[in-house]
């Protein structure tokens, strides 16, 4: 057989198709069983939660929003509550939108194949993680106010002494945070120029500056924990 | 067993019968592709499909999961509206009556809670598994920002739905999360640049949420309406569109 018979025939192959009657909707019916039979027995054994009658005089302590956003309440450490309760899931979700027109790589396209897009997948799995291991130092590892506790101590109900928190002053952190971003966009687009013509100048400053941002929750996240760094950022109106 | 047989040609062959079902059930390559496009249901599938689609480790069945707790929920909820009245004087007692008195309403209430939090995970994973697979490129971005879009309303379905136990954890969950809302910059009370447009306590976002500047009924009452009647109706429009452009973008992502 000839190469271009070969194609040909691989081709065929991979758009094989087959009828959805019986062999994807038997799939789809014995899922959908199997949900709801994991579903009821799981039920029938756990209780769902229900604590006392709402009070308004007597706040839980702690008070925890649903698991799915203790990750956002678990960066209240870090941020201020306009950060880490609207700006960043907006940004995230703004950034979830923008990811089928950032990356113009047509590669990969309908099979699971990590070769061919290390960046994207690389960065996703990151942000995946992140997110989930927020979550879980919110749930299992904050205690009352907001303390942290290993999941296997016992919590203690005292409150606890604020550690001395230090702020960059302004002379430090606007050229530190010049440099950060500077620096950001600027080193990849020479180191990676390749990357950085194929993406366009819109795509890669977008993606650059997702990217940073990203990574900088990451770094003021550090610096709180080692250094104890409250603002890296003071104006009269707000603080970073 | 012959009179058997007979007996289900001849009801085959009545009028009433034929009907109601429109072809046989012989397995032919027709009746097959009959079974799909003539059911109303099941013609969300095209007739065929790619064989690496059916693949269970290619899809792990995430997304119809999804749907299909979507419409559990449906049925639970519509159920539990028989017995839950969202008034701050009777909906902790109507929470109680359905674990101790209501019969059955235990697992009912229970596994409308359990489902909530699976649907959420559930679309978390269907997410990934589309990002991982590249399903979100040329020709389906849209689809992708779709989805996303009901990502958030899963959110806010399950979040809305917190507080109508009238309970502790709901009640102090709600302030948690409303009150990130009074956070924000230009719109909210306690945000940056508040006082641009004069916005105060009783005129914010966080006010909004809660038709009130405290939870409190007006609050138990628009979670309930947001939970029941709202954000299904929105997410539900949106699902018929997310659906509807797997189909028309070429269907189920596949190798280039």
């Amino acid at each position: 057989m000839s190469n271009h018979a070969e194609a040909q025939v691989a081709n065929n192959k991979k758009t094989e198709k087959v009828f959805s009657w019986p062999n994807l909707v038997a799939k789809e019916f014995i899922a959908a069983i199997l949900c709801t039979v994991i579903l009821l027995v799981y039920s029938y054994y756990v209780d769902a939660p229900l604590r006392e009658l709402a009070n308004p005089g007597e706040p839980e302590n702690p008070a925890k929003a649903p698991w799915y956003f203790l990750g956002l309440q678990e960066i209240l450490v870090y941020f201020d509550p306009w950060i880490a309760g609207v700006i960043v899931p907006s940004i995230i979700l703004v950034g979830l939108m923008a990811i089928p027109y950032i990356d113009v790589n047509p590669k990969g396209n309908g099979g699971y194949c990590f070769r061919d897009r290390r960046f994207a997948i690389t960065v996703f799995l990151f942000g995946f993680i992140f997110w989930y291991a927020l979550i879980v130092v919110g749930t299992y590892m904050r205690g009352p106010f907001w303390s942290f506790f290993w999941p296997w101590e016992t919590w203690s109900f005292d409150f606890p002494t604020p550690p001395p928190s230090v702020s960059l002053p302004n002379w430090l952190g606007i050229p530190a945070l010049l440099i950060y971003f500077g620096l950001g966009m600027l080193v990849p687009a020479v180191a990676f120029w390749k990357f950085a013509k194929q993406l366009g100048f819109i795509r890669y400053n977008i993606t650059m500056m997702l990217l940073l941002l990203m990574l900088g929750m990451l770094i003021k996240m550090a610096l709180r924990l080692m250094f104890n760094v409250k603002y890296v950022l003071q104006t009269p109106w707000f603080n970073i | 067993m012959n009179l058997i047989l007979f007996l289900i040609r001849k009801l085959t062959e009545t009028e009433v019968w034929k009907s109601v079902f429109r072809h046989g059930y012989t397995d032919t390559p027709r009746n097959r592709a009959l079974q799909t496009i003539s059911n109303v249901w099941l013609h969300l599938h095209p007739v065929k499909v790619p064989k690496h689609a059916v693949k269970i480790r290619y899809t792990w069945c995430l997304g119809g999961l999804t749907f299909f707790i979507f419409l559990y929920l449906t049925v639970t909820g519509v159920l539990l509206m028989f017995y839950y009245v969202p008034d701050v004087n009777r909906a902790y007692a109507d929470m109680i009556d359905l674990m101790y008195v209501v019969p059955l309403g235990r697992l009912l209430r229970t596994s409308h809670r359990w489902a909530g939090h699976a649907m959420v995970i559930t679309v978390c994973f269907h997410m990934l598994r589309v990002f991982l697979t590249g399903s979100y490129k040329a020709p389906r971005q849209f689809n992708w920002v779709l989805g996303v879009l009901l990502l958030v309303l899963t959110f806010l379905l399950s979040f809305t739905g917190y507080l109508l136990p009238w309970d502790q954890l709901g009640y102090w969950a709600i302030m948690v999360g409303t009150n990130m809302g009074a956070a924000t910059p230009v719109m909210g009370y306690q945000g940056p640049f508040a006082d641009l447009l004069g916005v105060k306590i009783n005129n914010d976002v966080r006010f909004a949420l809660l038709g009130g500047t405290q939870i409190d009924a007006p609050s138990l009452l628009r979670a309930y309406v947001w939970h029941c009647i709202g954000i299904p109706i929105i997410a539900g429009a949106l699902m018929i569109l997310h659906f509807w452009r797997v189909r028309k973008d070429g269907g189920i992502s596949g190798p280039l």
